[in-house]
């Protein structure tokens, strides 16, 4: 075990916070540690990669020093990356970017790639994860030249541990790629990615209609956190498919889920059962999620949620 | 004779979302439950019966791994608007790179494929790579978690959902590989009709043998499955709504410390 290349994710200018728990993770098995950033590389990030245990800082762009948007090229640069500095274990977050880049990178080296990771052991090549929507835990060995693991973002604590970084830029050579990107839709929402959010709070059922999320979403911004969703108010047309939570959305591993007016079917426990804290809102005391969660209140949520909105107001005036 | 476009669709045999999993011994889980069409894989169907319909002529194949009973959710797939379906033969699903090599092979034996649709990812082994791989196999273009699809005249504009709120729009000549997401479509459920004719529809088997894989030089082998367990003690907030909501900020604060603001506030 000697490097491991971590792929480092940013949004709008700044370094994910979610990344820190991949360094970490990485680190623990004492390789040189390679930040490789296919995304936009500022000056900006290397103390805050430097904390963390980063040695090298690779920013990659193209022949003409641009970033890489085709997902097919960007993954191509990463694996040339990963021959020039000989890196044979890559890690990265298994977040919708990582999602889509991660098994680019494993399909061409055809190498294994362990997704979704709630921890990883890479100096014995073993992971596990979760299986069979988080009713099992798995465990897996990887072999084979290169090996690919996808942490779930916040699964792993992020702890630091200062090294300096020398930062080498790579320039990767791409081709025309039959896979043509038209373009990005403008971001919609404003709020935190669901998936690596540290604090989510979550309608269901109880949320009576649409315009109830109104308060969940002023809530969440006030927390810095995203807003989640059963699939009965997916179903119903409250809110948009892209806040799902549970078997057939999102898996989230928040540190906190507040779940409001939602019973916790097994569905979606299956989405959210690794975060730190669950915290449920529900008038009905007889609900399921009142049983498997840390803190629950039975009462009416368009109580709860307004009064803790107003402490969270008083809280940030005071600041 | 002009060919006409050939669809493929993979679809996975997988526990119920509600099936309660235990286990047989420390690789192996009671498969003695109910087993359902992998939910993304329905989408995939449905993608390819929109196609179909859209281009007035085309050949929907599914294609499944897996023992005798997966062929149930062929038959699901046979009802929902696939033409004919192949099973490999296997009692063992192999990892994702097992499977892609194998489904790779399947469909080549078969055909030449136009379109592959395989669901974004299985809800038993979550593993989000198999149609990525396949695309490498073939040498075809990919891309995943599609959220819409319009058929183009010599390909396909696919719009994929990466962040909360954001959709990129690619473009993929044909042949090309597209992993579907659940706000693609909305699968729409058999018919009686539907169910009867699939009965009577064509499925074509082959074992992992009859394939002839070479070896391959990379795996993920399963060491040791064990039940979750689940730890959590829930302590009632009591009181009027406000004082539910201060005892609520105070746990976010200070005990799982989400939100800034420290102890230096005046509260």
């Amino acid at each position: 075990m000697d490097r491991i290349g971590v792929v480092i994710e940013t949004d709008r200018g700044e370094l994910k916070k979610t990344n820190f728990g991949v360094i970490t993770a990485a680190r623990r098995s004492g390789a040189e540690l390679y930040a490789l950033l296919p995304d936009e590389f500022a000056a900006s990030y290397q103390p805050l990669l430097e904390k963390y245990g980063i040695g090298k800082i690779i920013p990659i762009v193209s022949e003409s020093g641009a970033v890489i948007f085709n997902p097919a090229s960007r993954a191509k640069a990463v694996i040339q990356a990963l021959y020039r500095f000989d890196i044979r274990t890559l890690f990265g977050l298994a977040s919708p970017r990582g999602k889509d880049l991660l098994p680019r990178v494993a399909a061409e080296l055809e190498a294994p790639l362990a997704m979704d990771c709630t921890a990883v052991a890479p100096e014995e090549s073993t992971v596990v994860k979760s299986h069979y929507s988080g009713k099992v835990i798995a465990k897996f060995r990887l072999s084979g030249n290169y090996r690919i693991y996808g942490l779930r973002p916040n699964a792993v604590e992020a702890v630091a541990a200062p090294a300096a970084a020398e930062i080498l830029p790579f320039q990767a050579r791409t081709e025309p790629e039959a896979l043509q990107f038209v373009e990005s839709t403008e971001r919609t929402d404003t709020g935190a990615e669901l998936s690596e959010a540290d604090v989510i709070i979550s309608g269901g059922r109880g949320m009576a209609g649409p315009e109830n999320f109104a308060l969940l979403f002023e809530c969440a911004g006030l927390m810095r956190g995203a807003v989640g969703a059963s699939r009965a108010a997916v179903d119903a047309g409250w809110i948009p498919y892209a806040h799902q939570v549970g078997q057939t959305g999102q898996t989230v591993s928040p540190k906190v889920y507040i779940a409001c007016g939602i019973s916790g079917s097994v569905q979606h426990f299956a989405g959210m059962k690794t975060a730190g804290m669950v915290i449920a809102i529900n008038i009905d005391p007889e609900a399921p999620i009142m049983q498997r969660c840390d803190y629950f209140a039975v009462d009416d949520l368009f109580d709860v949620v307004p009064a803790l909105i107003e402490n969270l107001k008083r809280l940030i005036g005071d600041r | 004779m002009v060919d006409i476009m050939r669809i493929y669709v993979c679809v996975k045999h997988v526990p119920d979302t509600a099936a309660t999993i235990t286990l047989l011994d420390p690789t192996h889980i009671d498969e003695n439950i109910t087993f359902i069409i992998n939910p993304y894989d329905e989408n995939a169907i449905e993608a390819a019966a929109n196609v179909k319909r859209s281009c007035g002529e085309a050949e929907i194949i599914a294609v499944t791994l897996g023992k005798e009973a997966a062929e149930n959710t062929l038959r699901s797939a046979l009802a929902m608007g696939a033409d004919r379906g192949i099973r490999v033969v296997t009692d063992e699903i192999p990892d994702s790179i097992g499977t892609a090599r194998a489904l790779h092979a399947a469909i080549s034996k078969d055909g030449r494929p136009d379109l592959i649709f395989a669901g974004k990812e299985a809800i038993d082994s979550e593993g989000m790579q198999t149609m990525y791989r396949l695309a490498v196999a073939f040498g075809m273009p990919v891309v995943s978690n599609a959220v819409e699809l319009t058929l183009k005249p010599d390909g396909v504009r696919v719009a994929c959902e990466m962040e909360a709120g954001r959709r990129d729009i690619f473009e993929m000549p044909l042949p090309c590989v597209v992993g579907t997401g659940k706000a693609l479509n909305r699968p729409q459920y058999p018919t009686l009709p539907a169910i009867m004719q699939a009965r009577k529809k064509t499925i074509k088997r082959c074992t992992l043998q009859d394939l002839e894989l070479p070896p391959a030089d990379a795996s993920m082998e399963l060491l040791k499955l064990k039940p979750a367990v689940e730890a959590r003690q829930g302590r009632k907030l009591t009181g009027q709504p406000s004082e539910i909501a201060a005892r609520l900020l105070e746990i976010l604060r200070n005990e799982a410390k989400v939100i800034e603001g420290g102890q230096d506030s005046h509260g």
